[in-house]
């Protein structure tokens, strides 16, 4: 319970930075520089078997689009 | 926590800095900035194919080298090399709908084959299968309404080795801010996972064969029980039958995503995962203080709780910095941080090279303890260096080419990456990873 409180708190204080910080309005011209590939919010392709060997390798996973579980022997 | 907290309150003092100092304020502006494609709005014929056509085909392939010293299934000592190469492909198919709705049909598959030292130890005396196989198909079927700024979704996923069973699936939504600079999305996950129950050889009953003087018991890592005689001929074999486990992980995945100026965006994430059900591996042996060895014993559940941010920032005319930071808790008592740097450097408009490095660091598990250091009292117990306080860098580099005639004049190659990675555990683990991805329009 004291865990959900903390990821309720973190959760929140996180949306209020976002929402903090998402006054600029962008036109689709402005957007050239966002819409580049390497400018795209997620993991790389490439990046695929690093994060299963990664998560074999550690105790934290998750939070990075990729699995949480399941699919091997590991966490 | 406070040290969180300030953080976050930190980046966002630096965005609203960022956000004043390099955006205009538009005048301009009305309801549908964002130039979505509707349609008949932008073709004076209103014409526009809803055929199926294969929009995407990654092939990709790695190999993996690893070497340490702690491995698991010796009880926290003992080798702990691997090799794996992998290597598969993601088709992606796309149509629109009767209401012009884009639908998006993904198929995967994947294949791995690993060769794992310790595995042979399954059987104390070495002589067990060190290999293995691992096949992961895959499929997801998205529809988006470019109108409404929304997306739904379902996938399915299968993971089969010779050990360990997974069978999982996914839910996802997601819908963009009034001004589309934002982005909202949820995926609720569930993996159906069944462990194979394969003890290490000192735990299983012998056959009634084995009683033969000069007859040698060998267990393969994949269950398999053989008893030998003297002169080497295999007198009894015993296949399958072996018993299986359930774990069961449920995800919740929230993501929110914001474009802050016209070179900076964010993405928050936050998951809450449960687990249930066998959590620890039947074959993970643990050496007592008093030198009796036994299977490691992990509690039935599991509650995890990972947090991150992204945030990518173009910078000049040609240098990107990819940025990632991570907090995880759990409540068998592991707390982690994670933070990357890339920075992408484009030599031309076609060709990056990417620089890269990972921190990341981790408490103890409160059920962690090293070879021979678990009391015989204790209630649950592992020696698997998974579950120990370590840090780790990772660090190489990353190269990108996607020219508009194609990759080496094949011009329906697109895109070509590839991908070096050294990784180093303070427990003295490394690994060497090379990976190489292959885009087809």
């Amino acid at each position: 319970m004291k865990m959900i409180k903390q990821f309720i708190k973190i959760l929140g204080c996180l949306l209020i930075a976002a929402t903090a910080t998402s006054c600029a309005h962008l036109k689709e011209y402005q957007k050239s520089r966002l819409n580049d590939a390497e400018m795209v919010l997620s993991n790389r392709k490439v990046e695929k078997n690093e994060l299963n060997f990664q998560s074999y390798l550690e105790g934290a996973s998750g939070a990075n689009a990729g699995k949480t579980g399941g699919g091997c022997g590991c966490n | 926590m406070k040290k969180i907290y300030l953080s976050v309150i930190g980046f966002s003092i630096i965005c609203r800095l960022s956000v004043h100092a390099q955006t205009k304020h538009d005048t301009t502006r009305n309801n549908h900035p964002f130039a979505v494609y509707t349609p008949g709005s932008g073709d004076s014929t209103g014409y526009q194919s809803r055929a199926l056509r294969v929009d995407e085909v990654d092939l990709f392939s790695s190999y993996y080298n690893q070497n340490g010293n702690h491995s698991a299934v010796t009880g926290g000592i003992g080798t702990q090399k691997v090799t794996d190469f992998s290597s598969g492909l993601d088709l992606h198919l796309v149509w629109l709908n009767q209401a012009y709705n884009k639908n998006t049909l993904s198929v995967g598959f994947g294949y791995d084959h690993h060769s794992s030292a310790s595995a042979a130890y399954v059987a104390l005396n070495g002589g067990g299968k060190p290999g293995g196989s691992r096949v992961y198909p895959s499929l997801d079927w998205t529809v988006e309404n470019a109108q409404k700024g929304t997306s739904f979704g379902i996938g399915a996923y299968y993971s089969g080795e010779y050990n360990y069973k997974s069978t999982g699936a996914d839910l996802h939504w997601s819908i963009k801010t009034k001004d589309r600079n934002g982005e909202f999305g949820v995926k609720l996950q569930g993996y159906f996972d069944q462990v194979t129950m394969i003890l290490p050889s000192e735990f299983i009953p012998p056959p009634p064969a084995a009683s033969n003087p000069g007859t040698i018991i060998i267990t393969t890592a994949s269950g398999n029980t053989e008893v030998v005689s003297a002169n080497g001929q295999v007198i009894s074999s015993t296949k399958s039958g072996l018993p299986t486990s359930p774990r069961t992980t449920l995800t919740a995945a929230l993501s929110y995503s914001q474009m802050i100026n016209s070179r900076l965006q964010i993405m928050l994430l936050g998951d809450v995962v449960t687990q249930s059900g066998y959590l620890g591996l039947p074959f993970h042996r643990v050496y007592f203080s008093n030198t009796k060895d036994t299977i490691e014993k992990l509690p039935s559940s599991r509650f995890k709780l990972p947090l991150g941010i992204r945030a990518n920032y173009f910078l000049g005319d040609n240098m990107v910095l990819r940025s990632y930071y991570r907090y995880y808790k759990d409540d068998w008592g592991i707390n982690s941080n994670t933070a990357s740097l890339e920075v992408a450097y484009k030599i031309s408009p076609f060709f990056s090279i990417s620089p890269f490095y990972r921190y990341y660091n981790q408490s103890a598990a409160k059920y962690f303890a090293p070879y021979e250091a678990h009391s015989p009292n204790d209630q649950f117990y592992t020696s698997n260096y998974e579950y120990a306080k370590f840090q780790a860098n990772y660090f190489g580099v990353g190269f990108r080419i996607a020219p508009p005639t194609g990759v080496l004049g094949w011009q329906n190659l697109h895109d070509l990456e590839i991908r070096y990675g050294h990784y180093s555990q303070s427990t003295g683990l490394v690994s060497d990873v090379i990976s190489v991805n292959l885009g087809f329009k």
